[in-house]
């Protein structure tokens, strides 16, 4: 699934805005990133889907644990 | 680890000590390669491999009288591998040249002495180094003995070819020089170092000291004689049969010796290989069949190239492996303990910034210590990894990640929800104390109480109890800290109690407490049951065989494996032993926290512990005494009773083999139920103790329950989301189904759950986390 239909098929709770695709910071393991995801620009809610945290991100995590 | 103590490790395993053959060679020619090359069909690469290690592999491929042979191994499995006529076939056929790497000029000149194989040997050996080399031969050409040899093996033109290499080298060869005593004195004058083939210098008469036989003392190990400078070798064939191997060890031992001399080195100093050793190699023939040695068709003409082939493919190309061989982990990372060790201290010293390639490695081993067990030198690999992994505590470079869920699980069980300990109701003093783990209670709470009560009811003295872990998952982690904490708990509340004498269930925390907690009495509660007998409404079940799944940690504990196979028999059963039992059973992936650090790899060990070597499932139900073996064993679907479950069975006669697997959160409620029925039993309430989200509030599928546990997510933290999202209000809407989709961040970990709120109820669709921190939207 893209960021773009994630963007498309959820929406803030919080102040039923539309989500927005935008850069989000993570750490981890000393590492910082940036990475674009979507999210609620002013409640500051992210979206990390299912996908990218068993995915690519668990990878990265496991890689950096490697370090 | 410092140094010393790699070292140390590294000297215990085996796997890369010579084979038989090499070992048996004076010159340590690598036969098992040479055949394995041979077995491929490469035969130039073969020659390589020979001329890697032989003076004149032309000639010596030709003649050697192959030691080799007598100490292979296949001899052991019917014949030796026909090595001699494997290297005759080579270098009969090879069309590759030796190539030479001079090492850069030296001035020193030495004169050689007879232009023997010793004495062609050590010159061709001192050409290499870079000397000067002279030969000073009597007769009109070189060779001696060799051109004793018939044409049909050793032909004149092969011996002339390879010899021509030393003047190429730039040797200056003299051929009819007949020597004296003057000549000989000119000579040693003339040159920085002599060497004498004994056997071609033969009936010159030199002023040095002789044996009985007429032949010149020289020291055995490095052929130096009571002349300073001069050394001697060779002539073999005045003791024995001329032995061309024999003759070129003693050349080459020759020019060693003539090198450390100029360079005035330790002339004995690590030469304890020189020549044919004993080497330390260990490999078993098990699975090997007998097989006769390849006959070649033309006997004079020795081996075809198809059959070369053949003799060669008897090779069993000889290496230990025996631990990598029994147990995945090691398999896995394709290695073997020298290697690892080497890869463990590398992974130590890395600077900062720099990679610590072999983190998950360490943690992954299980610490069983099969590999111990099957090794003949007893390497321990878990033993290496504990302590790699206390390093890494102190070094804080441990990953959370590795460890922080059965931490968790750990601080559970010490925690208010299950530790506990006091004396049986009613009474001030303990003579027991029934330890029945933290995880047997998370499986298998009713028959915890129950046999605490049997227990009761035939022990005298008092049978107090203690819930809690015995801190195996901090000791496994490397966290001494941790586990210090646990053993000082532990020890002060058992004093508190009286000292009395402690009942395991867990043969882990019996272990621990022998090893760690000095003085404390324990027993097995197997062995107890044995002694008091069983109660009487336990399953007889006539007539069924099970396997009995030893857990790992009782290798070393042959006693409690008996006590355990006769409570089994004495139930009616029949056992089936399995293949790795007794002194060799296999981890369920839970020891050394395998399962939290390399998951994927547990689930592997596993997989295996329910088939046979070709794969197939074994037919018999098992029965496990430990509580993570029967709850692991039962995750795979494999149909696997707990003994306790035997001997105390439900009262619905429900079948607990077919009980299946457990939850996390499952295991948590159960461990708060057994301290709720033991403070119930002591008169006491007990209400406050059960886990939060026990109240049925959050309601899911099978499937869904059984993925969030294989991500190793609790009911607790899926409750701590919805409370969150709930009171806060921060959440995502799907826009088509209307789930809500929340996260929140419990220490490490991010957790994030689909639901569906419902009348004070929660539906969970799905939950995933990840250990990567959120910061937040990037302004």
């Amino acid at each position: 699934m893209s960021l773009q239909e994630d963007v498309t098929e959820w929406s803030c709770g919080a102040c039923g805005g539309t989500l927005e695709i935008v850069k989000v910071g993570f750490t981890y393991m000393k590492g910082n990133f940036e990475v674009d995801l979507p999210a609620c620009n002013g409640c500051g809610l992210v979206l990390v889907s299912e996908e990218l945290a068993t995915g690519k991100m668990a990878d990265a995590e496991r890689i950096l644990e490697d370090k | 680890m410092e140094q010393d103590n790699l070292r140390e490790w590294e000297q215990k395993c085996i796997q890369e000590e010579p084979p038989e053959c090499t070992a048996a060679c004076p010159i340590h020619v690598d036969a098992r390669l040479f055949v394995k090359e041979m077995g491929r069909g490469d035969r130039e690469g073969a020659f390589k491999v020979l001329a890697r290690t032989m003076p004149f592999p032309g000639i010596l491929g030709r003649i050697c009288d192959h030691p080799c042979e007598l100490k292979c191994k296949r001899r052991e499995a019917e014949e030796p591998i026909a090595i001699s006529l494997l290297e005759r076939n080579c270098v009969e056929q090879a069309t590759g040249r030796v190539r030479v790497q001079l090492l850069p000029r030296r001035g020193q000149k030495i004169a050689v002495i007879g232009g023997g194989l010793a004495g062609l040997t050590a010159a061709w050996d001192l050409l290499k180094k870079g000397f000067g080399v002279t030969v000073f031969e009597r007769n009109s050409q070189l060779g001696g003995f060799l051109r004793e040899f018939p044409e049909s093996i050793l032909p004149r033109k092969i011996i002339a070819e390879e010899l021509g290499v030393l003047e190429t080298l730039k040797g200056d060869i003299r051929l009819g020089e007949h020597l004296d005593a003057t000549i000989f004195d000119n000579i040693c004058r003339e040159f920085d170092a002599v060497f004498i083939d004994r056997g071609a210098a033969g009936d010159c008469d030199l002023p040095l000291k002789q044996n009985a036989t007429g032949e010149i003392c020289a020291d055995t190990a490095t052929g130096a004689t009571e002349r300073e400078g001069v050394f001697a070798g060779g002539g073999t064939c005045s003791s024995g049969p001329y032995s061309p191997i024999n003759e070129t060890i003693q050349g080459r031992k020759g020019a060693l010796s003539i090198e450390r001399f100029i360079q005035k080195a330790n002339m004995g100093a690590g030469r304890e290989k020189d020549g044919s050793f004993q080497t330390r190699l260990f490999t078993s023939l098990a699975g090997i069949a007998p097989f006769p040695r390849v006959r070649p068709e033309a006997v004079d003409a020795g081996y075809s190239d198809e059959e070369a082939r053949r003799e060669a493919g008897r090779c069993i190309q000889c290496e230990c492996l025996e631990c990598v061989k029994n147990c995945l982990y090691l398999e896995r990372y394709q290695g073997y303990p020298k290697k690892y060790a080497r890869q463990i201290f590398n992974n130590e010293r890395v600077i900062y910034g720099a990679a610590h390639t072999k983190n998950q490695f360490v943690n992954s081993c299980s610490t069983c210590g099969l590999c111990e067990t099957v090794c003949p030198k007893d390497f321990n690999m878990g033993d290496l990894c504990l302590q790699a992994r206390r390093t890494m505590v102190e070094q804080k470079v441990m990953p959370a990640s590795f460890h922080e869920f059965a931490l968790q699980d750990m601080a559970h069980s010490n925690g208010e929800r299950f530790a506990l300990s006091r004396h049986e109701n009613g009474k001030v003093r303990s003579g027991w104390l029934y330890f029945p783990s933290c995880q047997l209670c998370a499986t298998s709470p009713g028959e915890v109480i129950s046999s605490y009560r049997y227990l009761r009811e035939h022990l005298a003295g008092g049978v107090g109890i203690m819930l809690g872990c015995c801190g195996a998952p901090a000791f496994w982690a490397g966290r001494d800290d941790l586990f210090g904490d646990v053993m000082g708990m532990l020890r002060s509340e058992w004093e508190r109690l009286g000292k009395p004498v402690v009942i395991t269930a867990c043969s882990s925390c019996q272990s621990l407490f022998k090893e760690h907690l000095p003085g404390m009495e324990t027993v097995s509660i197997w062995k107890v049951l044995e002694e008091t007998g069983l109660p009487h409404e336990a399953c007889t079940a006539s007539g069924t065989t099970l396997c009995v799944a030893d857990p790992c940690i009782t290798r070393h504990d042959r006693d409690v494996q008996g006590s355990v196979r006769n409570i089994v028999r004495s139930l009616g059963v029949a056992i089936a032993e399995l293949p790795l039992s007794g002194d060799k059973p296999e981890c369920c992936g839970y020891g050394g926290l395998m399962y939290n650090a390399n998951p994927k790899l547990a689930l592997d060990v596993i997989a295996r512990r329910v088939t046979d070597e070709t794969g197939r499932s074994l037919k018999h139900d098992y029965v496990a005494y430990c509580a993570m073996c029967r709850d692991n064993l039962a995750a795979t679907g494999k149909r696997v009773s707990h003994l306790i479950e035997l001997i105390f069975p439900h009262v619905d006669g429900s079948d607990p083999a077919a009980r299946g697997w457990i939850s996390w959160s499952q295991r948590r409620t159960n461990r708060a139920r057994v301290k709720r029925m033991i403070l119930r039993e002591c008169g006491e309430k007990g209400e406050s103790v059960e886990e939060a989200y026990a109240n049925g509030a959050l309601v899911m599928t099978p499937e869904v329950s059984r993925k969030i546990d294989e991500r190793r997510i609790l009911e607790d933290d899926i409750s701590r989301v919805i409370a969150h999202a709930e009171r806060s209000g921060k959440r995502l809407k799907n826009n088509q189904t209307g789930q809500c989709r929340a996260y929140h961040q419990t220490e490490n970990v991010t957790f994030w759950v689909d639901y569906t709120p419902e009348n004070g109820r929660f539906t969970i669709h799905n939950a995933y986390c990840h250990r990567m921190n959120i910061v937040g939207v990037k302004k």
